[in-house]
């Protein structure tokens, strides 16, 4: 399967010198191994967001590689960028010292690489040997038809490689996403791929899945195969790694052995200090009474038994890692996802899962992705801006365009949202003045002791509209709203909330406020320690 | 709001004055010429057009087409799809008319055509919004199952002849004026009213712009998906009270024919598949401009076996000048 890698390179090192053809590649590895894949200074931005700036990374023949980073840190784009589903805007990428030129996915995969996402790319209804020749399906005789047989073989052999024990012709879906997982990898394999990149494949199967998966790993690098790894388990970065890059901001701040370094200096140089202005609190206010308490709750997407407590103006984070459960924890408060277990008490009261009786009784939610669940973007700025008020705004039911048209300009005019006109499609916008519509349509309900949730409220937007949606939410603080934040930009949380509470596994591992209050703090609760 | 917030707003946007038309109007006013210049033409090439018979006939038609499609347009604008309105019409024709058959009564059979049209569009809404199944599988599902109804209670035989007075509401005249294109207006202004006027419209057109947004903004989505199928289902037992009216037969069939044409008439009004946009009006004239095409290929002595032909050039010319404005305009 895997023959033209690793185990037979070393055989050539004695005729090195004699033969060039086997040679250059066979003297590098006895000497100063070349590496496989070298990226210089490769670069990519989003509209103003610099994704990746100048990037170099050496990836070698038998190596685990291990990214590590904070949420935003550049890891996904990185990845992305070697699958060839961005193209970098500068640099190069360097496959056995070749120019590489990414056209898209299909072009790395044709080069050996392989990229294996958090979300698994394999086709559920199809069976597990399907799934693994799909896209080269062995032809039978014509075109168009497909030799089963050669199939069966195929899949097989790669199954064996990575030790799959389920049934080779049943369908996907009804697969653990841990044997998911491994009929990516044989996928991968099959298609004789010599760059494994893998994105967090441990966080979300159990441990004994997990150990299997590093006796994979082991198993493959012996056969030369390179493996690019994210992973947020310190225990299993220290096990696995042979070399550890840090990104942090789109930059690569250093790579290192893990011998040469502890969970701590590692922890320091993800978060360390960013440089750019970010906002700074004016004030700080006094914490009123209780707005909003859960008791152990938990939900059906995850939660287990979350006691989190938000006062009358205060700022309350929601730190931790992508998955470790503070979007759920926004839904289950909100009703939008099924509770299994606790109790939300809202003002002392018991608050029913329901979205429509949250919002009658002043809950705001900004959730994180603007254009799948904050906005209707064909929609002008005045009907998205009225949305979730209308009730308030016409109690008896009846709407006038004036009148809408009327609340409408007056956010406009108070959040100062450049539109040409309230009717002008929110699709026109710019990301920074869609942010302000999907918190200005809260505004409207008005009173000053509202919980207002809001996920990721600077995500993907410039530093000026970054600094004008903090002090809105400063405002409503001020006003005696109690604000729950979820952000994944440390020195946001820290900088901005009174108090945050560290969520992992969904559940909450610590609460940190005033002096303890450091992303060193939050980081250290957030990664996973496995002890 | 305070007056001088007010004011400064309105200071501000003073350009709103000038602003571009709402797209739903400026759709609406496109139409309105298209059928204006249409109509025109088929007068300079047949007198007998514009004559009164010929006019009554083609709005009498057009008005049942509106009546089956006003219902499914509220349903298409909020996000979903009714592919069950002519079998629905069916089945709460054919009931209606063994009722009355039996009984005499014509207001039995206006009651049982209606009752009929809310039950099938209630049980449409609770399986789409209380069991989340999907809307085409759901209702599909309905036009087969109804439509089965129907042929087994009709057992083969058609039912003709209905009261004089029942009669009345598909065929009668009412200040010189056909009473299904009164019933047509009707619907039509209430069913505007609801859609532009209310909060509950608004809701409407904005969950089929975007469901999940419509979720987290409080929106009551369930409750209103269930009504726009009642609402469906009672405009199509409405259309099968005049339909019964117009033919005064009730045979299993007659609802078949009535599905395709609708959902024309309903893209072609501009409202759009995906939700989020449409009006009644819209609707109204889709209506009015197939029925018109069918009409002048008839006085003008076009083969019949052109007819889909040009149904499916009106709707493809539709959805083409749509796309063309809108990319001019962006």
């Amino acid at each position: 399967m895997l023959e033209e890698s690793g185990s037979e390179g070393p055989v050539g090192i004695g005729s090195g010198i004699a033969a060039p053809d086997v040679g250059v590649l066979s003297a590098a590895r006895a000497d100063t191994p070349r590496p496989m894949m070298v990226l210089n200074g490769v670069s990519k931005s989003f509209g103003q967001m610099q994704a990746l700036s100048q990037v170099d990374l050496e990836i070698y023949a038998g190596e685990v590689h291990v990214l590590l980073g904070e949420n935003g840190a550049g890891k996904s784009t990185l990845i992305k960028t070697l699958a060839g589903i961005y193209a970098p805007d500068a640099g190069e990428i360097l496959l056995d010292g070749n120019r590489l030129a990414l056209g898209g996915p299909s072009d790395a995969r044709r080069a050996g690489i392989s990229v294996i996402h958090q979300e698994l790319a394999l086709v559920p209804h199809l069976t597990v040997e399907e799934n693994i020749v799909l896209g080269r399906e062995p032809r039978f005789l014509i075109p168009g038809s497909i030799d089963r047989r050669v199939q069966r073989e195929t899949a097989r052999r790669a199954l064996e490689l990575v030790g799959f024990d389920g049934d080779p012709r049943g369908k996907v879906a009804n697969l653990t996403t841990a044997r998911q997982q491994l009929v990516e990898i044989a996928k991968a394999l099959a298609h004789r791929s010599r760059i494994l990149v893998m994105d967090e494949p441990t966080a979300s199967i159990s441990e004994r899945d997990a150990t299997n998966l590093h006796a994979i790993i082991g198993d493959l690098k012996r056969r030369g195969v390179a493996i690019v790894f994210i992973s947020h388990r310190m225990r299993e970065v220290f096990e696995l790694a042979d070399r550890v890059t840090i990104l942090r901001d789109g930059r690569k701040i250093l790579t290192t052995l893990p011998d040469a370094t502890t969970p701590e200096l590692l922890i320091k140089a993800m978060v360390g200090r960013t440089v750019g202005s970010f906002y700074q609190r004016l004030e700080r206010f006094v914490a009123g009474e209780v707005i909003l308490e859960t008791r152990a709750l938990c939900s059906a997407a995850g939660l287990v038994d979350m006691n989190i407590v938000v006062r009358s103006g205060e700022v309350v984070g929601l730190a931790g890692l992508v998955g470790s459960g503070r979007t759920e924890f926004a839904r289950a408060v909100f009703g939008l996802d099924r509770r299994t277990g606790g109790e939300v008490l809202l003002h002392q009261l018991p608050l029913p899962a329901d979205p429509v009786r949250a919002v009658r009784s002043g809950i705001a939610f900004v959730p994180e992705s603007r254009k799948e669940h904050g906005l209707a973007l064909t929609k002008s700025v005045c009907d998205n801006l009225t949305l979730p008020a209308l009730w308030k705004i016409f109690p008896h039911g009846f709407r006038s365009r004036r009148r809408a048209a009327g609340v409408a300009r007056g956010l406009i005019e108070r959040l100062r949202i450049a539109t040409r006109s309230t009717r002008q499609p929110v699709r026109t916008l710019s990301g920074g003045n869609q942010q302000k519509v999907v918190i200005g349509k809260w505004l409207p309900i008005e009173g000053n002791r509202r919980l207002i949730i809001i996920d990721e409220p600077t995500r993907g937007i410039d530093v000026g509209a970054k600094a004008e949606i903090l002090k809105l939410v400063e405002g409503l603080a001020a006003e005696g709203c109690g604000i729950l934040m979820i952000s994944s930009e440390l020195p946001e949380v820290v900088g901005f909330c009174d108090r945050v509470y560290v969520l992992q596994s969904g559940t909450v591992r610590g609460e940190l406020s005033g002096a303890h209050l450091t992303e060193e703090a939050i980081m250290k609760l957030a990664v996973h320690h496995d002890s | 709001m305070t007056e001088t917030t007010e004011m400064s707003a309105i200071r501000t946007f003073r350009s709103d004055a000038g602003a571009p038309l709402d797209p739903e109007l400026r759709s609406i006013i496109a139409r309105f010429v298209v059928l204006a210049v249409l109509c025109a033409g088929v007068a300079l090439l047949n007198e007998n057009f514009l004559s009164v018979a010929n006019f009554t006939n083609v709005l009498r038609q057009a008005s049942l087409l509106f009546l089956i499609a006003a219902g499914a347009t509220l349903v298409i604008i909020a996000g979903a799809i009714d592919l069950s309105v002519g079998a629905i019409l069916t089945l709460s024709a054919c009931v209606a008319a063994g009722v009355m058959h039996a009984t005499g009564s014509s207001g039995l059979g206006i009651a049982t055509a209606l009752a009929i049209g809310i039950s099938a569009g209630l049980a449409n809404g609770i399986l789409v919004a209380g069991l989340r199944l999907p809307p085409f599988l759901v209702t599909y599902g309905m036009l087969w199952i109804l439509s089965g109804g129907a042929l087994y209670y009709m057992g083969g035989i058609p039912i003709t002849g209905f009261p004089r007075e029942f009669r009345f509401l598909g065929s009668g005249f009412l200040l010189g004026i056909p009473v299904p294109i009164l019933i047509m207006i009707a619907i039509a202004l209430a069913g505007s009213v609801v859609l532009h006027m209310t909060t509950v419209g608004q809701q409407m057109v904005m969950m089929g712009a975007n469901r999940a947004a419509a979720t987290l903004a409080g929106i009551p989505v369930r409750r209103n998906l269930i009504c726009v199928y009642v609402a469906s289902g009672a405009c199509a037992g409405l259309a099968a009270v005049v339909a019964l009216g117009r033919v005064n037969s009730a045979d299993p069939g007659m609802g078949d024919p009535l599905l395709l044409p609708s959902i024309a008439a309903i893209l072609v009004g501009g409202t759009s598949l995906f939700g989020g946009t449409g009006t009644l009006l819209g609707t109204a004239l889709g209506a009015l401009l197939l029925t018109i095409v069918l009409n002048a290929m008839n006085l003008l002595t076009i083969g019949s076996a052109w007819q889909p032909f040009a149904t499916g050039i009106v709707l493809v010319g539709a959805m083409l000048a749509d796309a063309f404005l809108n990319r001019r305009r962006s």
